[in-house]
């Protein structure tokens, strides 16, 4: 391999699957930021004279049960899981470091209390995690988001862990510590910033878990409530139609698997681009 | 193996602990009062108070959390409020389903995951690679409730050959297994095929193919062999998707059993059956990891000595 040249991202993008999959994410993520402007019709606007209509010129998609236009609420529900999926997924993110540095920097006690709580959410599936803080905090966006960004909370937290584990004993640290760095600037300054890249990277991926776990949660009625549309929820009332109006099922499903496939495989060229596989798989 | 069986299950009492802490709260950890969650509108306060004292609401919360660990370690997990029936009753109506649904989805996922795992790996780069690459792929993408609406549009809707819903004979399983099935022969074969072509890299398959051996007996009979340890290892950490799967999916696929519970009694805020719901749930997945470590420990000896 020659020299590698332009920053990683860069050279995810020129790969053709990189390329690709960014351009589908732009598109999506576009389409969720001028919903109001690209959307032929407002999301709840009501048309009872137009129930479940097939796909046709007015309504590419066709309309739902109450005659709703099913694009123009995809459109708007990718506005509801993008920003769901990203703010959750954020705080996860910062959280999981946190707690991940800690017990990595600090060891000892701190380290076994906090490795016994995450490897203890660890084995649990995801799916059971946000359903007990979805019981303990009722239905609706905000314990979505709260619920999601727990259920990931572990895996950030044991690869930070890790990352921290094995630089911690590097020689620069060593100095920095005899430079009289305090224990915040040296975790702030030199351990946290050396192991960003695969954390940052494995939110990434974990966005795309994070979506299809919003319209699970939504598919069961717990995300956010109407008429806001959500991509979860919109199957939901679609299984009601499954034999009148099947294409109220396949669109948002069909967003969701673009947007979830579009994050992964960017994601997986990214982490090409930074030859960190190895990183990753150790938790 | 005895010994590392007790060591195991001693390690999981303080999980079942924790776990239990946190399912009990629940209860508490709930905006408002949980007998304003009961009642109806309009009880008078006598109806309150014989409430109050029948849930021990009125005893500090650790006797509470006490007598509740007591009565669930009997059997004894409450009433349902919307169903009005013991919540055991519920949950051992709902558990064969559950238990059936899962066990079958684990079988389909392993056996068809390590075979497709090993025909990717034996033929690696050839069309058989790539396609089960793509069946990965898809498998690990699409949202498995999806899926599972997908296969009931073509098979259920479109084909008649199934049907849509419910667990009346036994042609109602054969798409949910299919649904979890697909995630979880992804998973498997995944591993499968990394774990062989990285066994397939050692010195000792080098000599195998200088002894002259043909090159399917040696993936067979030796790399194979090698590479099923590491998937035991991935099956027992992440044995978890299958409870979380079967959660979705019952749903879906409108089967009774422990998910399709659990999220009804969600929605209509019946918090006792909630509580049990999520205790066998969680139970569930200590089991299953518990199985899957024993398994390993059955084929490594070296796990075994590492517990001693």
């Amino acid at each position: 391999m020659g020299r590698i040249r332009g920053s990683a991202p860069g050279r995810a993008l020129c790969t053709w699957r990189g390329g690709l999959s960014a351009g589908c994410l732009m598109l999506v993520a576009l389409a969720a930021l001028l919903a109001p402007w690209v959307a032929p019709y407002a999301y709840d606007i009501q048309n009872l004279s137009a129930t479940n209509q097939a796909p046709s010129l007015a309504h590419w998609l066709g309309t739902d049960e109450f005659g709703r236009d099913v694009l123009s609420r995809i459109i708007y529900g990718a506005r509801t899981s993008l920003s769901v999926a990203m703010a959750a997924i954020g705080v996860s993110v910062l959280m999981g470091m946190c707690l991940g540095a800690a017990a990595a920097y600090f060891g000892g006690a701190l380290d076994r209390a906090i490795s016994a709580v995450v490897d203890l959410t660890w084995s649990f599936p995801e799916v059971l995690i946000a359903l007990i803080f979805v019981a303990i905090l009722g239905p609706g966006l905000y314990s979505t988001m709260i619920a999601i960004s727990i259920a990931y909370l572990a895996q950030f937290s044991r690869l930070t862990r890790a990352q921290i584990l094995a630089i911690k004993g590097e020689t620069y640290i060593e100095a920095a510590t005899s430079l009289g760095g305090g224990h915040l600037h040296i975790v702030f300054r030199h351990l946290l910033p050396n192991s960003l890249t695969p954390v940052i990277v494995a939110g990434m991926l974990a966005t795309g878990d994070a979506i299809i776990l919003e319209a699970t949660l939504g598919f069961f009625g717990l995300g956010i409530q109407p008429p806001k549309p959500s991509w979860g929820a919109m199957m939901s009332s679609g299984t009601a139609q499954i034999f009148l109006a099947p294409w109220t099922i396949i669109g948002p499903g069909v967003a969701i698997a673009l947007a979830v496939l579009s994050i992964n495989q960017f994601g997986d060229a990214l982490i090409d681009a930074l030859d960190i596989r190895s990183k990753l798989r150790e938790t | 193996m005895f010994v590392y069986l007790i060591r195991r299950l001693l390690l999981l009492l303080p999980v079942f602990l924790a776990v239990s802490v946190v399912v009990f709260m629940i209860i508490h950890l709930v905006p408002g009062d949980p007998i304003d969650n009961m009642v109806q509108i309009g009880a008078s306060p006598q109806q309150r108070a014989i409430l109050v004292a029948r849930y021990g609401l009125d005893q500090p919360l650790l006797v509470q959390y006490g007598v509740w660990l007591r009565n669930m370690l009997g059997g004894d997990l409450g009433d349902a409020i919307v169903m009005r029936q013991p919540v055991i009753d519920l949950i051992a109506e709902n558990l064969p389903h559950s238990l059936r649904l899962g066990g079958l989805a684990f079988l389909f996922s392993t056996i068809v995951g390590i075979t497709t795992g090993a025909l990717a790996a034996i033929y690696k780069d050839s069309w058989i690679d790539r396609s089960v690459m793509t069946l990965i792929l898809l498998g690990s993408t699409l949202p498995s409730f999806w899926l599972g609406l997908l296969l009931i549009l073509l098979f259920a809707v479109q084909l008649e050959w199934f049907p849509v819903s419910g667990a009346r004979s036994w042609t109602a399983l054969v798409l949910p297994v299919l649904t979890i099935g697909l995630h979880g022969v992804a998973l498997v074969s995944r591993v499968t095929r990394a774990a062989m072509l990285d066994v397939g890299r050692r010195d000792f398959v080098l000599m195998l193919h200088a002894k002259g051996l043909s090159h399917r007996r040696i993936q067979l009979q030796h790399v194979l062999r090698h590479a099923l340890l590491p998937v035991a290892t991935i099956l027992s950490l992440r044995i978890g998707w299958i409870v979380g799967g079967a959660v979705t999916i019952e749903f879906v696929f409108a089967r009774p059993g422990l998910g399709s519970l659990l999220i009804t009694s969600l929605a209509q805020r019946d918090y006792p059956v909630v509580q049990g719901c999520l205790l066998m749930l969680a139970m569930a997945v200590m089991l299953g990891t518990l199985l899957g470590d024993l398994v390993q420990a059955a084929m490594d000896p070296r796990i075994r000595e590492q517990l001693r």
